[in-house]
């Protein structure tokens, strides 16, 4: 055996040699789990796709003038009342043709966007932040604490997403953005917070988690360095899908009248207004449920994807 | 070599761990207990190996969690140079664990695989930045990299970019950077390729000679705790059936379980075989939730008689040996404690 003469020597050269020699690693750059999903998502073409539909989405929400140089508010009753589309037209007002009210389809759809994806967002990051938190002292500190939490979680669960969501909003006057968003909020966190009780709770097993606390370190410590970063991964991906959810919710809320109103723009409200004229002028209702129908297959796309890569299961 | 003449660094004195089994969802109420660990007690000397053997789910795990207080005891005391840890907590307990370090059994899982072999390493430091270098801290970690055998340069690699061994040596290193006095060892090559095993033992005993180390080995290898313990304490079923020096333990095993054990290690030599018994127990491991009465061998124990079922047999020399002189006088836990010379090895 070549390491007899490790006993013999007090020299570490000899033992570095021979534990080189135990197939070290190969040489590069260092990878992490994040890294090699990050190489498996780009060789995705779903992802890529997603990718690429989110970006626009995103840039759409954030600049809706560069896309359009009509008003989405602008009504030419007598001029434009329900005029069918030009679908060659690429980017013009006339592209999608005009609505009800003789204004510009196409600028809707392109303003109404910001809507749908502030919304989204917003009520993800909220739900990440505040699921996770109370997941994660569930799981991790378990006992009463796991108890009490877990049934309160069970409550908001035990209530209808959306019509909790429609008892919450009727008892509000104005309906903004932020009234709708802290809306799905509340209904929505439980969902990550189950997630992450459950995956702090295989976690916290790890020997790593005891080698820690072997060595003294305080729970802030375990937490934030050992806890959270492994627990991560199923809630991003439930997080990733769940953001389509929240954007179907918002524009189903929209529609039924609770959600946002005219003069704010929403997909959801322009297709309850396309559905009134929808034996003669089918177009009104049909682009922005096609973009509607696009952004969600976009996230939900990128969630797929994502969970592909940070699978443990599939590598 | 173990100085026994010294005081212990570690006194162990009457330790159990009872498991509550519960049931009832709203109105918990305690059934019973695994009695994983029931009344054990042993010493370790500064500079020595204590082997513990035994087979699955006898408590040796169990054990090393209570003595880094990871489990709290129900019932006894642990004495760190003469002060008890077992109740320990917050400031005073965190003073302790720099003493005390433990490598744990499965490389693949006891290094966080979020975090780089730097952070890994120097993360005892910033838990305890009393017993940080004064200067550079990656200096530190390079160099105890260099002590455990890796190259200093795979400080910025995360841990699945090595083999087990090599993942073995950054958790002893992580053990070792507060220059602790004792390492509890829980199966530290159980999870490795027996190449691979000689290596990582070879740098455990290096380390030892270096820094004085204690260790308190747990394995389930007869062989390799013969290779580097200076005594050897045999566990059943949560109780320390025989302890006593490697030769006593391995020459003269007294207790009927141990003998059992040994004659079941293979043998290389094929004439060395023919010579040997083989005992072969009968029956499973007895439920430690529920455990027999009096010794807890009898029941698959091929010497057990009435007394067995009614008389629990103390850890002690046995009163036939009580005045020989060599290895044979060691603590056996057996009303009829007898050597049985045709089961050891050689």
């Amino acid at each position: 055996m070549p390491d007899q003469n490790l006993t013999g020597t007090r020299s570490t050269a000899p033992v570095a040699e021979v534990a080189q020699a135990e197939a070290g690693p190969p040489p590069g750059k260092p990878r992490s789990l994040w890294s090699d999903a990050w190489s498996d998502l780009r060789r995705k073409p779903s992802f890529l796709i997603a990718a690429a539909m989110i970006l626009v989405l995103i840039v759409i929400a954030a600049f809706p003038g560069l896309f359009t140089s009509a008003s989405p508010r602008d009504a030419d009753l007598s001029g434009a009342f329900l005029r069918s589309p030009e679908l060659t037209k690429f980017f013009s007002p006339e592209w999608f043709g005009y609505d009800s009210q003789g204004r510009s389809v196409y600028a809707r759809v392109i303003y109404g966007t910001r809507a749908s994806i502030v919304i989204g967002v917003s009520v993800t990051v909220i739900v990440l932040f505040v699921g996770s938190l109370v997941g994660m002292i569930a799981g991790y500190f378990g006992g009463w604490v796991d108890a009490v939490v877990s049934r309160i979680v069970d409550t908001f669960m035990g209530i209808p997403f959306l019509l909790g969501a429609m008892v919450i909003l009727v008892s509000f006057d104005v309906r903004g953005k932020l009234v709708i968003t802290l809306a799905l909020a509340v209904l929505g966190w439980t969902t990550i917070a189950r997630v992450m009780r459950g995956s702090v709770i295989s976690v916290k097993q790890a020997d790593y988690v005891q080698a820690a606390r072997s060595l003294g370190a305080g729970t802030w410590r375990i937490l934030l360095r050992h806890v959270l970063p492994n627990a991560m991964a199923p809630v991003i991906v439930v997080a990733m899908v769940a953001l389509g959810g929240y954007i179907s919710a918002e524009a189903t809320l929209s529609y039924l009248g609770i959600g946002l109103a005219d003069p704010a723009m929403s997909w959801g409200s322009d297709i309850n207004t396309g559905k009134d004229q929808i034996r003669v002028a089918l177009h009104v209702l049909i682009f922005p449920s096609i973009m509607l129908s696009g952004t969600i297959l976009a996230f939900l796309m990128m969630g797929d994807a994502v969970r592909d890569a940070l699978d443990p299961k599939l590598r | 070599m173990a100085d026994t003449t010294r005081e212990p660094i570690l006194e162990v004195r009457n330790l159990v761990k009872h498991f509550p089994l519960t049931q009832g969802i709203v109105f918990r109420r305690q059934v019973g207990a695994v009695r994983a660990v029931d009344d054990i007690s042993f010493t370790l000397y500064p500079g020595e190996t204590l082997g513990i053997v035994g087979e699955s789910g006898c408590g040796k795990s169990t054990v090393a969690k209570l003595l880094m207080n990871l489990e709290r005891a129900t019932a006894g005391e642990i004495f760190y140079k003469g002060e008890d840890i077992s109740k320990l907590s917050g400031r005073a307990l965190k003073a302790v664990r720099r003493n005390i370090q433990m490598v744990f059994q499965d490389p693949y899982t006891s290094l966080n695989p979020r975090m780089t072999v730097g952070d890994i390493i120097g993360e005892p430091f910033d838990i305890h930045p009393e017993a940080a270098p004064k200067g550079d801290k990656q200096a530190r970690v390079r160099e105890l990299l260099d002590v455990v055998g890796l190259n200093p340069e795979y400080i910025n690699r995360y841990p699945h970019q090595f083999s087990g061994g090599q993942r073995q040596r950054i958790g002893i290193a992580r053990g070792l950077a507060l220059n602790p006095e004792i390492i509890i060892c829980d199966e530290p090559v159980s999870a490795l390729d027996v190449s691979v095993q000689a290596q990582v033992i070879n740098l455990m005993e290096k380390l030892q000679d270096e820094f004085g180390l204690s260790y308190l080995f747990i394995a389930h290898d007869l062989s390799i705790v013969r290779h580097i313990s200076d005594r050897v304490g045999v566990m059943y079923l949560g109780k320390m059936v025989e302890i006593g020096s490697d030769a006593a333990i391995y020459d003269h095993p007294t207790h009927p379980y141990t003998q059992a054990l040994l004659s079941a290690v293979p043998l290389p030599d094929p004439d060395a075989r023919e010579g040997r018994e083989r005992i072969i127990l009968t029956g499973d491991v007895p439920s430690p939730a529920n455990p027999p009465s009096g010794c807890r061998f009898r029941t698959r124990c091929w010497k057990a008689q009435d007394r067995c079922a009614e008389e629990l047999p103390l850890l002690a020399v046995p009163q036939r040996y009580a005045d020989a002189d060599t290895a044979v006088a060691h603590d056996s836990a057996c009303h009829f404690a007898e050597e049985k010379p045709q089961v050891t090895h050689a």
